[in-house]
């Protein structure tokens, strides 16, 4: 489901171009406005559709699943924490959802950069860095010579 | 040099008549490039259907469009509203309130006061330096730093296209100007004549290539703005959810990118 642009509302600010994890949101070198420049790469992840301040983008179904004439439409409220969702069917029927943007207060999970730089004897552990105390857990299940079925080394 | 009206010294050698017409021309030529630009692109034709796919569950009666009109026109337009970065607003304000100080103080000084340059109230001329000063630091401010693919594809800030055309020509014209009334106060008649050709030459630019520029943009986007509040009056919000009423519980302020 390729984004696409709605150009009278977009007033080119360039969020969806930031934060479109393809790459594939620019602006248009002769209006100034965003668009999305190579519709078969986009992976319908609806970054651009939320991060958008002027809704002004918005999603095409592919006409195999989604049919013409059909909606699907999303406002992000970060100042409520909700993402909200209303489908339109081609028949006039509406579904609508709403969903919580996170479970946890904002700040409570630390970022990346707080953490300290693991050692390079990490690379020999089959853990990833800081696991398993950024997991809140003692020990993560190994797998260890032992527990393999005969044949498998 | 900013209280002296920078079109008297040219009364001498070119009549004010011939003056007048060109500033009518160049009227003309933004009404028939916005007028062709309507035609070819048929946005007038996109509003009107627009507006019929969306005309919602409920009918706005005449008061209320009234007061959606006076929102747009105070909110949307006369404080660029719609823009959510605060300092393209700013960037914006200054060029919209320096643009319109400019085009109406050279009216009023070619219209006004033809003859010399001790009839022209201190105003106007005041006026049209003032508005170039702020149309020029606008438009640097947004033309070099604030473009979306300098500060988020991170082009070149010195790369130009198509759509820089009207900030391109719109910048040239009030540098010009502004160059050409400081070399006529400083008494340099040869080097004055130059900017003054730069001046008329970038003017008719930017007057001149509104079918491929960005100039309409300034009738387009009040009127979509007025749409935007139409839709959401309607009820239709061009098919959005409502807004939630949930208590704000783990919200938080947007905040802008910064990856760059």
């Amino acid at each position: 489901m390729p984004t696409f642009v709605y150009m009278t509302r977009c007033d080119g600010c360039g969020y969806c171009v930031d934060i479109c994890p393809s790459d594939i949101m620019h602006i248009d070198e002769t209006y100034r406005r965003a668009f999305n420049i190579e519709p078969n790469m986009c992976w319908e992840c609806y970054s651009c559709v939320k991060a958008c301040p002027q809704n002004a983008i918005d999603v095409r179904g592919y006409a195999d699943f989604a049919p013409l004439g059909h909606s699907v439409r999303t406002l992000r409220e970060e100042e409520k924490g909700t993402i909200s969702w209303k489908l339109k069917f081609r028949d006039g029927r509406e579904k609508s959802f709403v969903s919580p943007i996170r479970t946890t207060p904002w700040g409570s999970i630390r970022p990346p950069g707080d953490y300290e730089s693991p050692s390079p004897d990490g690379l020999r552990t089959q853990e990833l860095a800081h696991e398993p105390e950024a997991l809140h857990v003692d020990r993560l299940p190994t797998l260890t010579k032992d527990k393999l079925k005969r044949g498998v080394l | 040099m900013f209280e002296t009206n920078p079109f008297s010294a040219l009364f001498d050698t070119i009549s004010p008549t011939v003056m007048q017409a060109f500033v009518l021309s160049m009227i003309a030529l933004v009404v028939a490039g916005t007028l062709f630009d309507l035609a070819h692109k048929k946005s007038a034709r996109y509003f009107f259907e627009n507006a019929r796919r969306n005309r919602g569950t409920r009918t706005i009666g005449t008061a209320e469009k009234v007061s959606l009109v006076l929102k747009t026109a105070l909110v949307d337009w006369l404080a660029a509203g719609e823009f959510c970065n605060s300092q393209r607003r700013i960037a914006h304000l200054l060029t919209m309130y320096g643009f319109l100080a400019y085009i109406v103080a050279t009216v009023a000084m070619v219209f006004g006061h033809p003859e010399t340059a001790d009839d022209t109230p201190v105003i106007w001329p005041l006026l049209w330096h003032l508005g170039a000063l702020l149309v020029f630091i606008g438009g640097c401010w947004f033309w070099l730093l604030q473009r979306v693919d300098v500060a988020a594809e991170g082009r070149s800030r010195f790369r130009v296209v198509r759509a820089d055309l009207f900030i391109l020509a719109l910048l040239a014209n009030v540098t010009a100007a502004l160059i050409w009334s400081y070399l006529l106060s400083d008494g340099r008649g040869g080097w004055s004549n130059i900017a003054l050709g730069l001046y008329l030459t970038s003017a008719m630019i930017l007057f001149g290539s509104v079918p491929w520029s960005k100039f309409s943009h300034m009738f387009y986007k009040p009127a979509a703005a007025f749409q935007k509040r139409v839709e959401d009056a309607n009820g239709s919000r061009a098919n959005l959810p409502l807004p939630v009423d949930a208590p704000a519980t783990l919200g938080s302020a947007r905040t802008p990118p910064a990856n760059y």
